[in-house]
């Protein structure tokens, strides 16, 4: 039987000779992330700014009419409303703020609801109301603010599991590549313009802990390497690192890549921006592990010394699991 | 490598059949479930809000309006304590503002039977000792009630405990399923009712304070300052809707009116002579003596009927009512009378609540997720599964064995705790089959490689094994820390996820690395390979 190699034996791809154009690319992309987030702004949903959302599905009817529900629900007088298409073609979500008195009369955000539902039911007898959310000023502020805690925390747990794991600079290896990976996610939302909301925050966090993922694997590998060659140039430690976690890098994103392309073609509308967000994680996840994790190990001027003193002598470089001493 | 001891075999083997045991009435179905026997645990995963449709809501009391009506209930009592005193206190300037209620001994050598009388009040109900509120005589007669942060903490707790009751039996008078009430924070509650045909009617109902009051309309007021929210001394104005003779208020006497919190019974019914909605009450003993009292006082004259602030009817006193029960008119449909004896048979809320949160999914939409979700979760599996065959082959099945065990154990965990799968749950589940595979491809990228360099089968399995354990377990952990953070922060759904992703993270190094262990050594040892495919 032949099985499947994605990746041939033995690579030795110079991936870190790249490095310093990589680096300028990598900050370029998250001035550009950053850049759009100022510029475009985040397409918040209710969970974050408050508010209010009506999910419908016009039943018999090909294409929600969109222009006509803006004017419609314009005339309303609770202000314009957001209406985006949601999932097919025939289903929308429609957002609004809440009235401005609804904080000091709850039952007025349930009138703007009962309003608006009736007269998208008097146009289009079809309609079928598939959810409500409404959030108030107070709770979305809170969201917002525990999701930006959530991330931040996240980051700062992780770098320092990392930290007493290995060595600080692979901390702030990992500190980088995940500032870099969360950066690019927020520009990806801030270009495209989909929903960020609750789920949005679920999958930044996922993504923080599957980039991790791989930039341990390079890590551990570095860990074992940098113990094994006591005489190797760090830059060529590095390559070999990452050239010997090659096929499984490729492997493990591979199928993490067809579970998420399942996800976004077949899965749940209500997901799909989450679905996207995670697919993209992992091309961002794996490029910053090689390109923001190790270089920064090199700045940091890790070396053999790091985790096997100098004193220690080389017998102790020359341990039973040294290559040499096979075959 | 080899010695893998039987009673490690048998221990895995039980493990993970109690696993999968544990999953089966949650995979079985409604239909399944009736064939599976009923000596085996037949715990099944709950399904989110989301998935069955239903609502959230969360609701918010307002802890300064427990404040205001302490200090007013308050103020009745000390009225009540001076009046009860003999001889009598004279009290007068009574104020309710900046939070403290204050008032004037009018003969200064009463001061002290005075404090001796609200003494009783103002002292804590909890066995502390701490004081509810602090009493304090300014200039010889002036007294000062401020209360302490400690009573009002106290009192807002009591609400909150009073109000989720309340809440409970509201919904279960609705005749709903299954409603989840859990008080979050100091001064939250979240109700969760899967399955509602009409939320409205939740909110409704949920929103309605019931505070029930009947007071002497004061007749005398001129209509004019009526109008214009002025009321005369010892009145005071409330609104009138529905008033008949068009005035936007109404005049009604400050003091001699009853509360309605002392019902035993209400119902809706219809009023024989005009057929319209009313709502019946009974109340209880007490209540109905002092009902008796007002209205043999008082027959001719009108009274109003004051629910949460407003007037909803002031009809004529024709003659005493003493059997204890009377007739709430006013501008009702069946429906919404129906509604209003609901809220008053559980009790009026002792605090105003806020819908600060809704969410609300239609069932149609919670099904579509449902079989979206799994036939994603199906296309997924099955790719990755055919993947890592042609990929690592023999030991390719092994991972997927131990995948497909892994799904299992997921959900007979989730069972056993009753937790809730969500919409991103499933999300969790099918980035559970992506990742959790990973654990195999390194273990099996590192066998590879071994053997690359030479080393013999077995030594490359136990040196595989061994060094891609602790990338694993490193990698892991810092997955298991991202999951915490999601469960502690996130909301509802979210919750869900990070649940899945958590029970998934745990039981796929468990499958991924010790069952596949356990299989490749049971091969290694029958097979004795000289050669790996690997």
């Amino acid at each position: 039987m032949r099985l499947l190699k994605l990746v041939p034996d033995d690579t030795n791809i110079g991936f870190l000779k790249w490095r310093n154009i990589a680096m300028a690319f990598s900050i370029l992309t998250i001035i550009a992330s950053i850049g759009l987030v100022a510029a475009k702004g985040l397409n918040f949903g209710v969970d974050f700014i408050g508010g209010q959302m009506i999910q419908a599905t016009f039943t018999e009817t090909e294409t929600a009419p969109i222009p006509e529900l803006r004017d419609r629900i314009g005339a309303l007088g609770y202000g314009d409303a957001t209406i985006q298409r949601f999932g097919d073609d025939n289903e929308v979500s429609i957002r609004m703020r809440l009235p401005a008195d609804a904080e000091s009369r709850p039952e007025a955000a349930n009138e703007m609801t009962a309003k608006i539902v009736s007269t998208l039911k008097a146009d289009h007898p079809d309609v079928r109301i598939d959810g409500v959310e409404s959030v108030s000023g107070k709770v979305s502020s809170e969201l917002f603010e525990t999701g930006a805690y959530s991330l931040l925390f996240a980051m700062i747990a992780i770098s320092i599991y990392i930290w007493i794991r290995f060595e600080w600079q692979f901390g702030i290896g990992a500190l980088f590549a995940l500032f870099h990976d969360v950066a690019l996610t927020f520009g990806l939302f801030a270009l495209t313009q989909m929903e960020f909301n609750l789920n949005t925050v679920a999958a930044l966090l996922t993504i923080i802990g599957y980039s991790l993922n791989d930039t341990i694997v390079v890590f551990d590998r570095v860990r074992e390497n940098l113990k094994k060659y006591r005489k190797m140039d760090i830059i060529a430690l590095l390559d070999l690192s990452v050239n010997e976690t090659l096929a499984r890098t490729v492997m493990t994103s591979l199928t993490m890549l067809i579970a998420l392309g399942g996800l976004i073609i077949w899965g749940p509308d209500v997901i799909f921006g989450f679905s996207v967000a995670m697919f993209f994680g992992v091309f961002v996840g794996t490029y910053s592990s090689v390109y923001m994790a190790a270089p920064i190990l090199i700045w940091l001027k890790v070396g053999t010394d790091t985790f096997v003193p100098a004193e220690s002598g080389n017998d102790k470089a020359e341990r039973m699991d040294g290559p040499e001493q096979i075959g | 490598m080899l010695d893998f001891p039987r009673w490690k075999v048998i221990s895995i083997s039980l493990l993970l059949a109690f696993g999968v045991m544990m999953s089966l009435p949650s995979l079985l179905g409604a239909n399944g479930q009736k064939y599976w026997p009923s000596f085996l645990p037949n715990e099944t995963i709950n399904l989110g809000l989301d998935l069955q449709g239903g609502s959230h809501i969360l609701l918010e009391a307002d802890p300064a309006d427990v404040a205001t009506t302490r200090l007013e209930t308050m103020e009745e009592s000390v009225r009540a304590e001076m009046r009860r005193a003999s001889p009598r206190i004279g009290i007068g300037d009574i104020s309710r503002k900046n939070g403290v209620l204050s008032f004037m001994v009018r003969d200064s050598t009463q001061v002290d039977a005075a404090r001796e009388a609200i003494l009783p009040l103002t002292s804590g109900a909890g066995l502390t000792g701490q004081r509810d509120w602090d009493i304090e005589v300014r200039d010889d007669t002036r007294f000062v009630l401020t209360p302490t942060a400690a009573g009002l903490e106290n009192a807002v707790e009591n609400a909150m405990e009073t109000a989720t009751d309340v809440i409970r039996r509201r919904i279960d008078e609705m005749g709903t399923r299954e409603p989840t009430i859990i008080r979050q924070g100091d001064n939250r509650i979240v109700v969760q009712v899967p399955g509602l045909d009409d939320p409205e009617a939740l909110k409704a109902l949920l929103g309605q304070t019931a505070k029930l009051e009947f007071k002497l309309v004061d007749f005398e007021a001129d209509p004019n300052a009526v109008a214009a929210g002025r009321a005369p001394v010892g009145s005071q104005i409330f609104p009138y809707p529905d008033n008949p003779t068009g005035l936007p208020n109404i005049a009604v006497k400050r003091l001699g009116g009853i509360s309605g919190d002392k019902l035993t019974d209400a119902g809706q019914g219809f009023d024989q002579q005009t057929n319209a909605a009313v709502v019946n009450i009974t109340f209880d003993s007490e209540g109905g003596s002092k009902f008796a009292r007002l209205t043999q006082n008082n027959v001719g004259r009108p009274f109003a009927i004051i629910l949460d602030g407003q007037v909803l009817s002031a009809p004529n006193i024709n003659e005493p009512i003493l059997g204890g029960s009377a007739q709430i008119s006013g501008n009702f449909t069946a429906e919404s009378a129906n509604q209003l004896a609901i809220a008053l048979r559980s009790g009026a809320l002792p605090v105003e609540l806020k819908i600060v949160e809704e969410r609300t999914v239609g069932p149609d939409l919670g099904k579509d997720s449902i079989d979206k979700g799994m036939i994603a979760a199906i296309i997924a599996t099955v790719a990755v599964l055919t993947f890592m065959v042609v990929t690592y082959g023999r030991f390719g099945m092994y991972a997927n064995v131990a995948l497909a065990l892994n799904l299992f154990i997921i959900v007979g965990v989730m069972a056993m705790f009753n937790a809730t799968l969500t919409l991103p749950g499933i999300a969790g589940f099918v980035l559970t089959v992506g990742s959790a595979v990973d654990a195999n491809v390194l273990i099996n990228e590192r066998i590879r490689e071994e053997r690359r360099r030479g080393r013999r089968v077995i030594q490359a399995i136990e040196v595989g094994y061994k060094e891609a354990s602790r990338a694993i377990l490193d990698a892991n952990v810092t997955n298991v820390i991202a999951g915490v953070l999601l469960f502690m922060f996130g909301s509802g759904p979210v919750k869900g996820f990070a649940v899945v992703l958590m029970i998934g993270i745990v039981s796929s190094v468990f499958t991924a690395v010790v069952v596949t262990r356990m299989l490749v050594v049971l091969w290694v040892r029958r097979a004795r390979p000289q050669e790996l495919v690997i």
